[in-house]
């Protein structure tokens, strides 16, 4: 008789924990980050311009790969201008900030990132007319012996600065054509545990990158310790004749992981790359 | 009579504090080995799947990692107790995996020096509030940074340690595993305890360099060894026999993810492509291959 009216009881405390998991998830956005980055905005959430790719499952917390699919092409009159990515419950959810422009032909973006935990992944887009539109995914964190830094620190920071341009396939002249660009840095996100530390190491990543073509703007980013070592994009870009790719990729150390008001500027790096349809 | 009963129930309050002894077998003269289930590390596990052991001399002991909580490290040091009366003088950590390190806490004393390779401590420090907020979550096993003790003696190249009548030479191994991989060899009885250097049964894990790993097991097949401890799998006896499923794997990950990136594919698609074909070749397949594949595939596409 008793366990009868236990039973309800015990199936509530069962369901707790999800329910609870599942709020917070939404509680971050609401009550943290649309405030702090839309305030007061209206966002439609839809699948209709941009799409998210991600796994179930992060295998690696240090690298998971994730990838922005857009559904419109980019023209003078409707594109994308803007996509700002979040990961709701790492210790620092901001991912970046990439800004696209008609001359990038899709705003189609693929990273690596790191995932500490259980979390959302959200990009929300701002069309050129200012509307915004999000769309979110769930992934699942990693369990395992691996943890969210590169396997092999030393090995990134000896090749420090070092860049590489990528094209996938042929160049199809005045289409978009996607092109990848590595980026060789450790990425640090400062965030060690300091009993046990004697190399204690402030953040240090990759915050500005610039790629243009001939000139034109082709993807501005703003990005932070989310991005996996070695940072790594695709993306698109128009080539309508010969000309030239180049890469401006400025780091940054801050003194605390989780804080941006005291940070020192790094060094910059360039990389260019001959386009010749 | 009154002092047997008084020191009877002495004993018996001994039996109820004092941890089960860790089951542990010698599989060659002084050299002991826990090992350890395959099984992913989990709530119901706590982390408690790897090979540990110890090594006993004259006058000292030497334990070679510590259990994947600190109730296992607690089980393993009552291992040692009822198996000898010599001192517990070291705690050598293999590497920084949780499974390998988390039992640290139970042997800390007066007397006990905790060893471990020159980038150990460093590895801790970045890895160390991860891993702490993930014992909770996912092993339920609950650590502080004090569980997490960064070695008092460092190995940079090798260290001999003299457990009296025994030596043990430490090797602190370039990046492969991990970059903190110590093994422990003891040349009393030509054994070496290569912890996660070898896998066998278990699917090798990848937290290092692919390419290193494989320069390592290179160098360590020209050698003989009687008995070669692995940090999951059982006592090999056939050197470098047992070894060739792991040099298998990991050059097959080599050859099939530098085809995969000359042909111009994604990470992506090469964690649902490369090496499928040793599927049924090892246990914990499904739940670490795919991770190796990322991280040797972020590693080889800087090569040209």
């Amino acid at each position: 008789m008793k366990y009868t009216k236990l039973l309800p009881a015990i199936f509530i405390a069962t369901l707790l924990p999800f329910t609870a998991v599942a709020d917070e998830d939404e509680n971050i956005w609401n009550k943290v980050l649309k405030p702090e980055y839309f305030a007061g905005q209206a966002i439609e959430e839809s699948d209709k311009v941009i799409e998210l790719e991600a796994p179930v499952r992060a295998e690696d917390p240090a690298l998971v790969p994730f990838k922005i699919v857009s559904k419109i092409s980019q023209t003078k009159e409707n594109y994308i201008k803007r996509i700002l990515v979040l990961v709701d419950n790492n210790p620092f959810p901001f991912v970046g900030d990439f800004d696209f422009t008609p001359e990038s032909g899709k705003a189609d973006i693929a990273m690596r990132i790191r995932v500490n935990s259980n979390s959302n992944i959200r990009a929300i887009a701002q069309m050129n007319d200012g509307k915004l539109i999000m769309t979110k995914k769930f992934v699942k964190a990693s369990g395992g012996c691996s943890a969210p830094i590169g396997a092999n620190l030393d090995e990134a920071m000896s090749r420090l600065g070092k860049m590489k341009f990528r094209l996938d396939g042929d160049i199809k002249v005045g289409e978009p054509t996607s092109v990848q660009l590595m980026i060789s840095h450790p990425n640090i996100t400062g965030m060690q545990m300091d009993q046990v530390t004697r190399f204690i190491k402030k953040a240090h990543f990759v915050k500005d990158v610039k790629v243009s073509f001939n000139g034109k703007p082709v993807l501005t980013a703003k990005t932070d310790i989310a991005i996996s070592t070695d940072p790594n994009f695709r993306f698109y870009f128009v080539p309508e004749k010969a000309g030239e790719l180049k890469a401006e990729v400025t780091d940054t150390s801050c003194e605390t992981p989780t804080k941006r008001d005291v940070c020192t500027k790094g060094d910059t790096y360039t990389e260019t790359f001959k386009i010749q349809p | 009579m009154r002092v047997l009963l008084l020191f009877a129930l002495f004993m018996v309050s001994i039996q109820t504090t004092a941890a089960t002894a860790l089951p542990v077998k010698e599989v060659s003269s002084g050299v002991y080995v826990h090992f350890g289930k395959h099984q992913f590390p989990d709530s119901k596990n706590h982390g408690e799947i790897a090979n540990l052991g110890f090594i006993v001399g004259q006058k000292c002991v030497a334990v070679i990692d510590s259990g994947g909580n600190p109730e296992q490290g607690l089980a393993l040091k009552q291992a040692v107790t009822e198996t000898t009366n010599t001192p517990i003088c070291y705690v050598i950590n293999t590497h920084v995996h949780p499974d390998h390190i988390y039992g640290n806490s139970a042997f800390k004393a007066a007397g006990v020096k905790f060893v471990g390779h020159h980038k150990l401590a460093r590895a801790m420090s970045a890895r160390g509030s991860y891993y702490l907020g993930k014992a909770a979550d996912q092993l339920d096993v609950k650590l502080s940074a004090a569980d997490l003790i960064a070695p008092d003696i460092e190995v940079k190249d090798s260290l001999k340690l003299d457990l009296g009548g025994r030596t043990l030479t430490l090797k602190a191994h370039p990046t492969a595993h991990t970059d903190n991989d110590l093994s422990v060899y003891d040349e009393k009885t030509n054994t070496i305890w290569l912890s996660d250097l070898l896998f066998t049964e278990h699917v090798p894990t990848l937290d290092g360099s692919l390419k290193g790993w494989i320069a390592e097991i290179d160098k360590l097949e020209q050698q003989s060894f009687r008995y070669v401890i692995p940090g999951h799998g059982e006592l090999v006896t056939d050197w470098p026999q047992s070894m060739q499923a792991q040099k298998h794997y990991l050059t097959l990950l080599l050859t099939e993810i530098r085809a995969a990136i000359k042909k111009g594919q994604h990470l992506e698609d090469a964690v649902q492509s490369v090496g499928y074909s040793e599927k049924n070749n090892w246990a914990l397949f499904d739940e670490y291959h795919r991770k190796n594949v990322t991280t040797a595939f972020a590693e080889l596409e800087w090569e040209d």
